[in-house]
């Protein structure tokens, strides 16, 4: 197993670098910067390019890590040890605020909130006598530990080794767990996280953070090999670099970020050699050559590179994955608790006068509804009748104009979803809305997140296995029941759609549901496959789980479900068992047309 | 602040606030049209400004050099992009429009500018300099991004602002120029004395702003634009060219950034960096506004102007820091009236 040590043998050659014979003392100062810079796109890694928040402001947070740590320690003189943790907490802070503030902006308004705030953070810190202003702050000592000091790159070069490999380290364990999870669910998948109890915003804050610590770290390094801080380093245009770095390496992998700063940091280097020769100019003619780069890499390999240098290791890393999930699985630790599911019989979901308008249109209108323990409810009507809209309504993703949703003996009307969820409500989407970039077991794990508790820190510092294994002997287990625990590890978004339908009911059933809503779960699906569905759904009802759902397939209904509700132009038509309903006369003439 | 200082602030801000609203109705045009947040916009400003500059002291501009290097970059992206479905005809427009007319340009300059046509002749050269580049950067940038995200293209838009501002340094060096004033003279209006200038920039904007305007409301293509803005596969479905489009708002960008360019010359000093923060100005403007609507655009703008130059009497050193602060709550504003988390 060669190939699983690449990365400590990574380490230990980098760690040789500095002994090799006959290597400029240059080089081994651009090493150190490369590894600063690396710290910071890691951050942005997890942030922009797997989080999807685009951040201009990645500097003005290695800016407070080294102003904090200057201020400190040249002004009160204080140790540099002790002015690391204040500068991880005042960034942190100030990260929190400020994401507070910004991450509430969507799309666009994100990338722009954070160019405001670092072309803020530049003005302030050149114009203020507590920063002094452009001069900057300088005398600040070199980093020593047990009497070594830090004072020479090659030393240094050492320390910012360690510091990069356990920023890689930590944030692959982030990512690997269930806290990482719900980060790959920000950019795409949201509102499926968000229907299984995942508090978005929060996730969302706590990236933001996590990015702004990792980014002072570097600026705290950076402070004590630099020895003098001033605000052109932590301006707008270091943060677009940085940016550049992590597009270039490769914006979704975390490897990907010490390619990017290699790369870029290196090309910047020669570029700065090259281009005065040729054009007989100083100052920073190398944007040029990087706008170019920017705008090729997202137009030839929107990925990054890293895809691009991995790809003969794909495999081989697919295999870890693989065996690293069966290992989890094979722990010994007891199964997830299960909730006691109500009496069979008793009334579950009960709403009343439920109307929604958008604008002018009334997609639903004052519909009651109502649905036992243990009890199989379809909803039919032809499209356009708001069937999804009332869906919406009940799992909190739409607020409703009108009427009153009760579920579980709680008040849910407009609860949001991730709260509903708590009360064992769980649903399948009409359009499925399966993770991209994760894998069939992640996206099933994703179901049991309020199933258990392990938050940022036991994930990476790596002691949340036994929950993690739980976790994943619950999805592959909910998996075996839907039929598809052969395709585990494949990339979600591989599977034809029908069976990415089924993955959603997998993903609903592991978070141990009372009420399950599936919306067309049997579209898109062969006819034996819809049998080992509805047989699926009966097995559920006899374990106490209520089901509605939405279908089309009027034989698929008829043959599964105890009652039936019709719907047409936002109101229900009629109710009743699927003998009645088949002969109801409204119900013949709004599916066939007057006269049928 | 006593009272005629304020009047001559406001008159500042007004006269900056006009150049900020233009680029904002730009930026609108560009966002709306192809959905790049189009960052380099400044650049144009800076590019028109620094192109006078030169024709002013009678030197060949090397922007035209720029300007025949992207013709042909563009010519190459678009034989790229259309080569299997291309006609003779179009590949002779291409020709025409990515090869010949930079040459005929770059001949023009080589011939004009050393005897210093004067005013009009050289602002018109200026303009007809920097126009064309807008439609070039699309061909290359962005429409091989056509389908790409919003935040993938404003990423490309970083990318095209790096490129161009370091062609700028290259072009112009590090110093900043100013041109001559071309309407001199003042006005006594009350107990103001208003610059011929600053009544020139108003009113060129005003005009400039009506023109867009009718363009819009009256011709075809501006109805296409319009069109493609508001769904662009329906665009194409009814026989719009969204590239097409995309061109010429791009060139409308690049025609509005160089004209504010020469609008600006005579009040303040630009440098080959100046475009950025001239930029983002009007861009805060047109955020403000949401990037969809035009007149709030131009009312951002010049509020943006007004507070601006108070805040430069009285705070000169946090100038930018209040200009940019204050849009953080407006984002929030903003993004509070039109989100939810339903739209992915």
């Amino acid at each position: 197993m060669p190939r699983r040590f690449a990365p400590v043998i990574g380490f230990l050659v980098a760690l040789g670098v500095p002994l090799l014979p006959g290597v400029p003392p240059f080089w081994i100062t651009l090493l150190d910067y490369i590894g600063l810079y690396a710290i910071v796109a890691i951050g942005l890694v997890v942030l922009t390019g797997i989080g999807g928040m685009t951040s201009f402001g990645q500097a003005m947070f290695v800016g407070f890590g080294a102003y904090t740590t200057a201020i400190l320690t040249t002004r009160y003189g204080l140790s540099p040890w002790l002015a690391l943790p204040v500068a991880i907490i005042v960034t942190a802070v100030a990260a929190l605020i400020i994401g507070a503030v910004t991450l509430n902006l969507s799309g666009h308004y994100l990338p722009v909130g954070t160019i405001a705030w670092n072309i803020s953070f530049y003005y302030v810190a050149g114009n203020l006598d507590f920063f002094r202003r452009y001069d900057g702050i300088s005398g600040i000592l070199p980093l020593s530990m047990f009497g070594v000091s830090f004072l020479d790159s090659a030393r240094l070069y050492y320390l910012i080794l360690v510091v990069v490999a356990l920023a890689m380290i930590a944030t692959e364990n982030l990512l690997d767990s269930r806290i990482g999870r719900a980060i790959r669910a920000l950019n795409a998948g949201a509102v499926a996280a968000e229907a299984f109890g995942v508090d978005i915003f929060r996730v969302r804050i706590f990236v933001f953070v996590y990015a702004a610590v990792l980014a002072a770290i570097s600026g705290f390094l950076y402070a004590h090999m630099q020895r003098a801080v001033n605000p052109s380093p932590f301006n707008i245009e270091a943060s677009i670099e940085y940016l550049l770095m992590a597009v270039v390496g490769g914006a979704s992998h975390v490897p990907g970020a010490l390619l990017g700063a290699g790369i870029v940091t290196l090309i910047k280097n020669e570029l700065q050699d090259v281009l005065p020769k040729l054009f007989g100019l100083e100052g920073n003619s190398e944007i040029i050559v990087f706008g170019v780069i920017l705008v090729l890499m997202l137009q030839v390999a929107p990925e990054g590179l890293w895809p691009l240098v991995s790809a003969p290791f794909r495999r081989a890393l697919a295999k870890q994955r693989f065996s690293g999930t069966a290992k989890l699985v094979a722990q010994k630790s007891e199964m997830l608790s299960r909730r006691e599911p109500p009496p069979r019989g008793d009334k579950l979901l009960e709403a009343i006068g439920l109307r929604k308008r958008f604008g002018g249109l009334v997609a639903v209108n004052d519909v009651d509804l109502d649905i036992r323990s243990g009890e199989i409810v379809a909803l039919i009507g032809p499209n356009g009748a708001g069937k999804t809209t009332l869906f919406n309504i009940i799992t909190g993703v739409d607020r409703p104009s009108a009427g009153h949703v009760r579920f579980n003996a709680h008040d849910i009307t407009s609860m949001p979803a991730r709260l509903v969820a708590r009360l064992g409500l769980a649903r399948s989407f009409q359009h499925a809305r399966l993770i991209p970039g994760m894998s069939v077991i992640d996206n099933v794990a994703i179901g049991s997140h309020l199933r258990a508790d392990a938050g940022p820190f036991r994930a990476l510092l790596r002691l949340d296995r036994q929950e993690e294994g739980r976790l994943k002997r619950e999805a592959l287990a909910e998996l075996e029941r839907v039929g598809l625990a052969g395709e585990a590890e494949r990339p979600a978004l591989s599977l034809a759609l029908g069976r990415q339908r089924i993955v959603e009911i997998a993903r609903a059933l592991s978070s141990d549901p009372v009420l399950l809503l599936l919306d067309e779960p049997a579209a898109g699906l062969r006819h034996q496959e819809k049998a080992a569905l509805a047989a699926l759904l009966r097995k559920l009802s006899e374990e106490g789980v209520a089901i509605l759902l939405v279908e089309h397939d009027i034989d698929f209904v008829m043959g599964l479900c105890e009652r039936v509700i019709v719907m047409n132009f936002g109101s229900k038509l009629a109710e009743g068992t699927p003998a009645a309903i088949a002969r109801d006369p409204a119900v013949i003439e709004a599916y066939l047309g007057l006269g049928a | 602040m006593d009272p005629s200082i304020f009047l001559i602030l406001v008159q500042d801000g007004l006269t900056s606030g006009a150049i900020y609203a233009l680029l904002a109705l730009s930026l609108v045009l560009v966002f709306t049209v192809t959905r790049v947040i189009f960052i380099p916009q400044g650049e144009f400003v800076a590019f028109g400004a620094l192109t006078m500059a030169t024709l002013e002291a009678g030197e060949f501009p090397r922007t035209a050099i720029m300007l025949l290097g992207l013709g042909i970059a563009a010519a190459i992206a678009g034989y790229l992009a259309e080569r299997r479905v291309i006609t003779k005809r179009r590949l002779a427009w291409l020709i025409a429009e990515t090869l010949l007319l930079p040459a005929v340009i770059f001949v023009l300059a080589l011939w004009l500018a050393p005897r210093k046509p004067g005013l009009l002749p050289e602002m018109l050269l200026a303009l007809a300099i920097v126009t064309p580049m807008g439609p070039y950067i699309h061909r290359i940038a962005f429409r091989p991004l056509a389908e790409a995200s919003t935040l993938v293209l404003l990423i490309a838009a970083v990318g095209v602002h790096l490129t161009l501002t370091g062609f700028g340094l290259v072009f112009f060096g590090a110093e900043g120029s100013r041109t001559t004033s071309f309407a001199s003279g003042s006005l006594a209006l009350g107990p103001v004395m208003v610059t011929g200038q600053s009544l020139f920039v108003l009113g060129a904007s005003i005009a400039l702003a009506f023109m867009l305007y009718l363009v819009f409301e009256l011709s075809l293509i501006g109805k296409a634009l319009k069109g493609t803005a508001v769904n662009r596969l329906g665009a194409r479905l009814v026989g719009i060219e969204p590239s097409l489009c995309g061109r010429i708002a791009f060139g409308v960008a690049a025609f509005i950034g160089a004209l504010s360019g020469l609008l600006i010359g005579p009040i303040t000093t630009v440098y080959y960096d100046s475009g950025f923060l001239i930029g983002l100005k009007g861009f805060v403007a047109a955020i403000v506004a949401g990037l969809v609507s035009y007149p709030a655009a131009a009312a951002a703008a010049l509020a943006i102007g007004i507070m601006e130059s108070l805040a430069s009497f009285s705070a000169s050193a946090f100038k930018e820091v209040i200009v940019f602060t204050a849009i953080i709550p407006v984002l929030l504003w903003r993004s509070l009236v039109h989100t939810r988390l339903g739209e992915e």
